[in-house]
Order: C-alpha cells, then sequence, then structure tokens
C-alpha cells in the first residue's frame, strides 16, 4: 500500500476541552462568547486532513522494524507490545488557525488564546476520530496513539515519518528545522493493531 | 521551432505520472526518485521515450524535488545533469515527426514559508535558484514549476527561473477540492501574481481528478491571458487488495480535458496515477481539435495571497489611513516601531470597508526600505487584502514588491522620464498595477489636454517597456478648489477622457479638494460623488468617513451596482452611529471614572477607549492611569492570582486597559506631552522557537503597567537580544522558550547577556520551565505566568 488521504467534514466541538485549553477551569458568559466569536472565524478554515500507510511491525529488544524504516525506542517497543502492525499517521487542521493565531497575537491576545485552544481541541479530536476508525475497522488496537516526543522517542523521528509518509505533497505538512510542523495544529503518530483482522 | 513559437498555436502536450511508475518498478516509498536518475538512468529514459512516442511534446525531468535543501551542491548537479541527459536521450531515440521539448521540472521545496513556516523567502529563492542553473547549464529547453500550494513559494520559484535563465516557464498550482491553494489562493489570485512577472502559462495539477478540477480550470480560462494547462490525476486513489489505484480510466480522463480544450485549455497531461496510455488517449481524443486563440483579457486587477481584486466592477476604495502625513500619533508610532499600530490601522479599515490598504511609512528620521518592507511583510500576514505600496524611494519600492505576497498596486509613477525609467523596470519583473501621475518636468498641467498628452506619453513609455496599458492606473491629480476655482472640473474632466479615450482605469485622492475651507467633508463628499459619476475606478480615502461611506453606499445604489439596495441597507446603520458620538461627549467625567474601570474589568475594548476619551476633556493623564485604569487591572490581575478570574477574562482586561491607554498616548502626543514609562523592558522568544502567544501576553500586561517593551519578536538569536540590551542600557530582560528543543538557546542567550550586559536581569518563563531549570540556566527569576512578570518587572525598575 502506499499513502492514502482521507479528508472529514467538521467533527463536533467539545467546548469544555476547549475552554480548558484556554486555562478556564468552568465556563462564564464571557468567555464563551469569546469563545463562539472564534469559533465563527475559524470554523471555515479548517481542512481536516489524515494521510496514512500501514506498516508490519516487529520488536526486538527496543527497535521497533517497520520494513521501510526502524526506530529505537523503550517506550515504543512497549507501546507495540503485542501487535503484529502499525498504522502510522498526520493529521492536519490547515493553516487557517496559524493565520489566525498570528493575526490576533497582534491584535487581540485574548482571541489568539482562544483560537490557539480552539485548534487544540480540532487537531485532538480529528486525530480521536481517526483512531476510532482504525481500531473499528481491525479490531483491537493498541489504546490510543504514540507520537514522537512521547517518552522516550525523540522529535528526531519526524524525519522518518515524513519520509515514508510524504506528508508534505499529501497533506501539506511540513517539518521545520526545529521538528515541530507547520501548519502548527498538525499531529503524526503511530497506532499500534493488535490482532489482524482486516484490512484498510 | 522554440517551444515559446510552438505554444503560441498549438495545443500542447505534457508528460504524465513519473512517481506511480517508479513505484511499480521497484522505487520505495521514502526513496528519494530523483537519484533514480544516476543509480537506473536506463528506466528514467524509458519511461521518458514511451511519453514522447505517445504523443507529449514535452517531458519534465525527474527532478521533482531536486532542490539543495535535499541534496548537496555537487549531488544535485549531478541529478539534474543526468536528469536532463536522461530526457534528451530518450528524445533522440524516438522519431522527429514533431516538436519536442525537455523541461527542467521543479516542485515544491518541503518547506513551508515564513511566516507560515520556518523558510524565509530569499532562501527560498535562492534554493530555487540554484536547480534552475544547473538545468540550464545541462539544456532544459523550458521550466515547469508545479504542484505549489503555497502562492509565496511560488512566486519564489518564478522569480528564481527569470532571475536566473531566459526559458519560457509553465507554472501549475495545486487547487484543493474548495479551489483553492492549501494558503488560500484562488485561481484569479495566481494568474494575476504570475501573469505579472511573466509566466508563459499558467494551470493547475495533482491533487484531484480532471472532472473535479474542471471549475478551476473554468475559472483559470476566464481570466488568463497566457494559455492555460491542466494536468490532473487519474482521479482519486483507492487501495484495492492492499495496492493503490486511481478510478478514472484513460478513456474518460482524454473525454474530459478533451472537452476543456474545446473551452480554450491548452496546454493538457497528466499527474499521479497517469500513465503513457493516458497521454495516448488524450491525443488520440483531441486529435482533430482545433486550439482556441489566445484572448488578452485586459484585466485591471491586483491581488493578495488569497484573493484577486478586479477594477471596473464597482468602485473601489483604497484605504489612506497607513500613513503618517499630518498624523501625529501614527508618526510616533513608526519612530518607536510599534508595528502593531499599523496592523490595527489596517484591520480596521478593512473592517470598514475598505477593498485595497494603502502603504506609505515615509518620514525623514526613518530607514524607509526596511520599514516599509517590515510593514507590509507584517500586513500580509494578517490581512487577505491587496497592498498599494507608497513610496518616492526606489530601493523601498524594489524591496517590498520583491517580497510583496501577491500583486501589488505601486504608488506611483508620473511623466516624468527618471520616475519612469526608475518605476517601469520594477514593475515589469514583479508584476504591479502602478498609479501614475499626470504631471512632469514641468509640472501640473492645468488644462485637461495637457494632463492627457502626459498620460498618453506615460502610456507609450509602459508599453516600451513591456507594461499594457490595463497595469496603468492614472490619477488625474486633485488640486484645492480654493486656490484655483476650475480645479475640480479640469481633474474630473481629464478623467472622464482617460477613462473613455484612453480606456485606461482612474484612481484620486479626493480630500485635497477642500484644502483651505471649513467643513471639509461637506466638499469631499460631493466631489467624491462627482468623480464616481466621471467614471472614477478607485478613490484613495478615509473608510472611517461617514461622508464618503455615505456617498460611496448611495453612487452605488443609484447606479444599480448594489443588489436589491442590500449594500447600502446595511451600511445605513452605520451611518447611524458614526453621527458625532453626541451621547459620550455629554457623557459625565464623574460616571465616565467607575465606567472606566468596569469597561476594563469587564473587557469592554471599544468602551474603555471611548470612556477614556471622554475623561481626558477633565482629567489629567496620569490621574486616569493611577486612579482609573491601574486599580481596575489589579483587580482583575490580582482575581486571576486567586485562580477566580481565568487567562481568557485577564487578556480581554488587559485590551481593553490597551484600548484605554492607545486614548491617553493620542491625547499626549496631540498635546506634546512626553508619556511617562518605565523600562524599557526587552522581551523575546529565543532562536528556534516560533510559538509567541505566551511572550504577547507578557508584553500587553506590561504595557499596561506602564513599560516601555522593546518586542524583538519570535525565533531571536541571542546576538541581536544582547544588542538590544546593550543599545538601550536595558535594565531587564524576558526570554520565552516553549520546547525543550529551544531551551538550550534561552540557556545560551542568559550566558551571553551575562558577559555582555552584566547589569541586565533576564527573567523566562514558557511551557517548559520550571524554577529549578530557570536556576540551572542561570536565569536570574523564573515566572510562572505573565503577572509574577509584571510584579518583578515592578520591584527591578519600579
Amino acid at each position: 500500500m502506499s499513502t492514502m488521504i482521507v479528508r472529514y467534514d467538521e467533527l463536533p466541538l467539545n467546548v469544555t476541552d476547549v475552554l480548558r485549553y484556554a486555562g478556564c477551569r468552568e465556563a462564564d458568559a464571557a468567555a464563551l462568547d469569546l469563545l463562539y466569536a472564534c469559533w465563527d472565524e475559524l470554523r471555515d478554515g479548517l481542512t481536516n486532513t489524515v494521510c496514512y500507510d500501514e506498516f508490519p511491525v516487529t520488536v526486538r529488544g527496543t527497535l521497533c522494524d517497520f520494513g521501510r524504516f526502524s526506530l529505537s525506542s523503550d517506550d515504543l517497543a512497549a507501546y507495540f507490545d503485542g501487535c503484529d502492525r502499525a498504522v502510522l499517521f498526520a493529521a492536519t487542521v490547515g493553516v487557517a488557525a496559524d493565520r489566525l493565531i498570528a493575526k490576533y497575537s497582534r491584535l487581540s491576545p485574548s482571541k489568539a488564546l482562544m483560537i490557539q485552544a480552539l485548534g487544540a481541541e480540532r487537531i485532538e479530536v480529528l486525530c480521536d476520530r481517526f483512531c476510532d476508525e482504525v481500531a473499528e475497522r481491525y479490531g483491537a488496537s493498541a489504546p490510543s496513539r504514540f507520537s514522537p516526543g512521547y517518552g522516550d522517542l525523540p522529535l528526531a523521528a519526524q524525519r522518518d515519518i515524513f519520509r515514508v509518509l510524504d506528508c508534505t505533497h499529501k497533506i501539506g505538512v511540513c517539518l521545520n528545522d526545529s521538528l515541530l510542523m507547520s501548519p502548527s495544529k498538525s499531529v503524526t503518530a503511530f497506532i499500534g493493531i493488535k490482532e489482524k483482522k482486516a484490512k484498510l | 521551432m522554440t517551444f515559446s513559437e510552438f505554444l503560441k498555436d498549438n495545443i500542447i502536450y505534457l508528460d504524465g505520472g513519473m512517481g506511480t511508475l517508479l513505484q511499480a518498478r521497484g522505487l520505495q516509498p521514502g526513496e528519494y526518485p530523483e537519484r533514480w536518475n544516476l543509480t537506473h538512468p536506463e528506466i528514467i529514459t524509458e519511461i521518458h521515450r514511451q511519453y514522447y512516442e505517445a504523443g507529449s511534446h514535452v517531458v519534465c525531468t525527474n527532478t521533482f524535488g531536486a532542490n539543495s535543501l535535499k541534496f548537496d551542491d555537487n549531488e544535485l548537479e549531478n541529478i539534474i545533469r543526468a536528469a536532463v541527459e536522461n530526457a534528451r536521450t530518450a528524445r533522440a531515440a524516438v522519431s522527429a515527426d514533431r516538436p519536442r521539448f525537455v523541461a527542467l521540472d521543479i516542485g515544491p521545496s518541503g518547506k513551508l514559508l515564513r511566516p507560515l513556516g520556518d523558510l524565509d523567502f530569499e532562501d527560498a529563492v535562492a534554493v530555487f535558484a540554484k536547480t534552475v542553473q544547473f538545468g540550464v547549464k545541462y539544456g532544459a529547453d523550458l521550466i515547469v514549476i508545479e504542484t505549489m500550494n503555497d502562492s509565496y513559494e511560488t512566486k519564489a520559484a518564478l522569480l528564481a527561473a527569470k532571475e536566473n535563465s531566459t526559458l519560457p516557464v509553465i507554472v501549475t498550482n495545486a487547487y484543493g477540492e474548495d479551489g483553492k491553494l492549501m494558503t488560500g489562493a484562488s485561481p484569479a489570485a495566481m494568474v494575476a501574481l504570475l501573469e505579472g512577472m511573466g509566466a508563459d502559462a499558467i494551470g493547475a495539477n495533482c491533487s484531484l481528478g480532471p472532472k473535479q478540477l474542471r471549475g478551476v480550470a473554468e475559472d483559470l480560462l476566464r481570466v488568463a491571458s497566457v494559455p492555460v494547462v491542466l494536468k490532473p490525476n487519474a482521479g482519486l486513489p483507492q487501495v484495492v487488495d492492499g495496492k493503490t489505484v486511481f478510478d478514472v480510466t484513460p478513456a474518460a480522463f482524454a473525454e474530459e480535458l478533451s472537452s476543456l480544450t474545446g473551452e480554450g485549455l491548452r496546454v493538457v497531461g497528466g499527474c499521479c496515477g497517469t500513465t503513457p496510455e493516458y497521454i495516448r488517449a488524450l491525443t488520440a481524443a483531441t486529435a482533430t481539435a482545433v486550439p482556441l486563440p489566445l484572448t488578452n483579457k485586459q484585466r485591471t486587477v491586483v491581488s493578495s495571497y488569497a484573493r484577486a481584486v478586479s477594477f471596473g466592477e464597482i468602485p473601489l476604495l483604497i484605504g489612506e489611513r497607513i500613513n503618517p502625513t499630518g498624523k501625529k500619533r501614527f508618526k510616533q508610532a513608526l519612530l518607536n516601531n510599534e508595528i502593531d499600530y499599523i496592523l490595527n490601522e489596517g484591520i480596521r479599515q478593512q473592517e470598514a470597508g475598505a477593498h485595497i490598504l494603502d502603504v506609505n511609512v515615509g518620514l525623514p528620521d526613518i530607514d524607509e526600505p526596511t520599514m516599509l518592507k517590515t510593514a507590509v511583510c507584517e500586513l500580509q500576514a494578517i490581512t487577505d487584502l491587496p497592498l498599494q505600496i507608497d513610496t518616492a524611494d526606489v530601493a523601498a519600492m524594489e524591496g517590498t514588491l520583491r517580497c510583496y505576497n501577491g500583486k501589488a498596486m505601486v504608488n506611483s509613477v508620473n511623466g516624468k522620464a527618471e520616475s519612469m525609467h526608475a518605476v517601469f523596470p520594477l514593475v515589469k519583473k514583479y508584476g504591479g498595477l502602478v498609479v501614475a501621475l499626470t504631471l512632469d518636468e514641468d509640472g501640473i498641467p492645468e488644462t485637461v489636454e495637457g494632463r492627457l498628452a502626459i498620460a498618453r506619453k506615460i502610456v507609450d513609455t509602459a508599453a516600451a517597456y513591456g507594461i499594457e496599458k490595463h497595469d496603468l492606473i492614472f490619477d488625474t491629480l486633485t488640486m484645492a478648489v480654493s486656490a484655483d476655482a476650475t480645479a475640480a472640473a479640469v481633474t474630473l474632466e481629464a478623467l472622464r477622457r482617460i477613462r473613455t479615450e484612453l480606456g485606461c482605469h482612474t484612481s484620486l485622492g479626493v480630500s485635497n479638494v477642500s484644502f483651505g475651507l471649513p467643513s471639509r467633508e461637506a466638499l469631499n463628499g460631493t466631489f467624491f460623488a462627482m468623480a464616481l459619476a466621471s467614471g472614477l475606478s478607485a478613490a484613495i480615502m478615509n473608510p472611517f468617513s461617514a461622508e464618503m461611506q455615505k456617498v460611496y453606499h448611495s453612487y452605488k445604489a443609484l447606479n444599480g451596482l448594489d443588489p436589491n439596495c442590500e449594500g447600502y441597507i446595511r451600511a445605513a446603520e452605520s451611518f447611524a452611529a458614526a453621527v458625532p458620538s453626541a451621547q459620550t461627549v455629554t457623557a459625565s467625567p464623574l460616571t465616565a471614572a467607575s465606567e472606566l474601570q468596569q469597561a476594563i474589568v469587564r473587557g469592554l475594548k471599544d468602551k474603555a477607549g471611548e470612556t477614556t476619551a471622554v475623561l481626558l476633556q477633565t482629567t489629567p493623564p496620569l490621574e486616569i492611569v493611577n486612579g482609573e485604569i491601574i486599580p481596575a487591572l489589579n483587580l482583575v490581575g490580582e482575581g486571576f492570582e486567586k485562580k477566580t478570574v481565568y487567562l481568557p477574562q485577564l487578556l480581554m482586561s488587559a485590551e481593553a486597559a490597551k484600548s484605554a491607554f492607545e486614548s491617553i498616548k493620542t491625547f499626549m502626543v496631540a498635546t506634546e506631552a512626553a508619556p511617562a514609562s518605565a523600562g524599557p523592558f526587552v522581551l523575546a522568544t529565543v532562536k528556534g522557537d516560533i510559538h509567541d502567544i505566551g511572550k504577547n501576553i507578557v508584553k500587553l500586561l506590561l504595557e499596561n503597567y506602564g513599560f516601555e517593551v522593546i518586542d524583538l519578536g519570535r525565533d531571536v538569536p541571542p546576538e541581536t537580544v544582547a544588542q538590544a540590551v546593550i543599545e538601550r542600557h536595558a535594565p531587564l530582560a524576558g526570554l520565552s522558550a516553549l520546547m525543550t528543543t529551544t531551551v538550550p538557546a534561552m540557556e545560551e542567550t542568559i550566558a551571553l547577556l551575562k558577559e555582555q550586559a552584566p547589569w541586565c536581569k533576564v527573567i523566562v518563563g514558557g511551557a517548559v520551565l520550571t524554577k529549578d531549570y530557570a536556576d540551572k540556566i542561570g536565569a536570574d527569576h523564573y515566572a510562572k505566568d505573565a503577572m509574577e512578570t509584571v510584579r518583578y518587572a515592578e520591584q527591578v525598575i519600579g
């Protein structure tokens, strides 16, 4: 298989999470007004795109071998314990959040903060939806997902991920020299598959 | 026959996909296909040969990702040499029954440009320049820039092609399902940018199948004067039995493209998933097609990173407020490098209905080339309105046109030989719509004929530089009617005749007409109405003027340019609101006092600014700051520290306080009182880190508490921080880092400061930092949030 692309329409908004990311422990009217004003500006610009591919995975000690590339990490090896395959994906909600954050950083830091929180919530929701679909199609999968930067898996693993998924060409996500991604509301992660039941 | 000659009257066939064919022959995902030029030349040559035999006039070298970010210079040169050779070998092996060309293929750099990503525009130009130089050296016949999903990167690549070769250039972009590039550009915006810079053919490739790209192709055909190109994928990829297949057959592919050649499409080919079979089907299906002649659309248009704005449909409003002339507060903002003030003026004008923003930062004491470029780059990151670059400094004009993300409006050229010879070459190179003033070495003619004669001279000289008249917009110069009773009539008649006789669009700055007279708004409004009736295409005006807005919306409604008078009805609400705020003026300063505190606590930005303006009529500024603003801020700040107020509310209050301070600054500049401030406090996000929300929050609060903040921005090298601290002998520097990977840069910055500016206290903050960590890297203080930074600054400086 080669890298596939999937796009999603707007996913349901989790207001509690957005407020939490913005530093509010409870919803008050002013914060909610701000949240919805920002949401109106952001929602049409979101792209919700994922690219992914499937790899066999063999764990030998701390080495996780995916056939076309391998990574050495204790925590990733533990994550893949009992898995025979991995889905590797990159997801992004696009540049709209970055543009608005850049704009409001200069003009209204409260809006910048709220759009930042919305963007963080949007990319989480997108990843959750994709992971749920993978779990559904494959039967059992490992709990949650595993990204570069978790545990002892270095951010440098991004270089391999970008190379094998061709994220830049497929969904327009670029890797910066500091190993962060542009658009910033993007995630790369592995999903471990425990039992081979179905193919994507 | 050269490619340019062949392009004039023929339908041109490009080739199809390369990646899919290489994968079928063993290329592994993640392996660089460009290296196969050297390791598997026979396979690459064979694929090129198959495309030529299937009917391609042009094959693209296997150099999509061949750039200096991926390969060192030596390998890059070898790859491009081999790639061109492989294509030429393939060409030599097929019969010479039709013209065949070798195109140097250039794909995206793989990086997103600043400010969205971390690749500098000039660095991008340099990356593409290397690829172009090698392509030229080894004998490519033309250049194909393809699959670009960002207008700015496309501009960098085309600029590199133009600066390093004389070869024809085809440019195609990757449009998404919404018909736009990933970073937002519409087809019309791309045509404005690329035609302005002299692309020879413009189009779309990749991302979607021929059916889904039909809309984009039709949009391009509507506006492009150069040949339009389409290279779709073979539909959308699907996985069947673990293999990727595309869902459009060669026959269906050919049929769809064939119907588009009937609509004027002139250059066709395929992208991902297409094979020689698709090209064969395509050439067969269009064998008898007659290429439609190209038509010069003669569009007068400017663009931003996202959209094109064209002249002639409705009169356009060019916001004039970003200009220091006659504005004390603006001058102060420029001298203090307060870019935020300029950005705010830009966004407010956009909200008031401006279609284009004029940007003028010319002041005697200012480095105009640097400031203009900064202002334009910052503005184009936050607004999608096209900008008008307004300067008499040719170096400033060139530097700014170069980095402008779109086709700019250029203000201005005039009939003086010196002016035309300086400005036209820049417009030819970078694209642009030039405002042409009807004056020359002999001044401004008093007669209509005189101004028309200059306009004709400008049209002819522009043509000699290869600039068409639809890229000129004439300003017949508004003079004060108080000095010359016929001034307005001459200006308007010259305008009408340029519109009808020369067929050019026109623009005026209207407010000069009332110079020296009372109630200037009344004269300006009427003159604006008369100019619109004489065929004015655009006005440089104050979008906040209710009088001008009334005239504008009335004119549109009365001329059938406003269906159902919807625009008029919407605008009418603000006409009422714009009546001088009698309410606030009569409000008692006594109630305003408590109102101001409330407005700040509740985070009401506009109310805080207005209430402060009322208070200033009776209360000294310092008293307002100490008696109203600071107590209100303290109330919110203490709430935040006690966790009864959350961050968004703290920020909204801070913004309201900032708006109150803005009123005070404006008042103090007008009364020439020096604003009091403590500091300076040098602030930066450290090198490598592009996150600056936290830093901006700290800045806002510090300013609220009266500190002068020197904001160095994000991704700031240690040397720049040290230099700023030394220059101003700053007692305090604040550094922010969000990522563990950039904390070493913070440590390095602190070490440099301790060495070169030992008097300066360094306070640090950011998501990954802790008190222990801050101590370890040598910081004087760790602040867990913005309020704590303020408290520490008060201790050190206050």
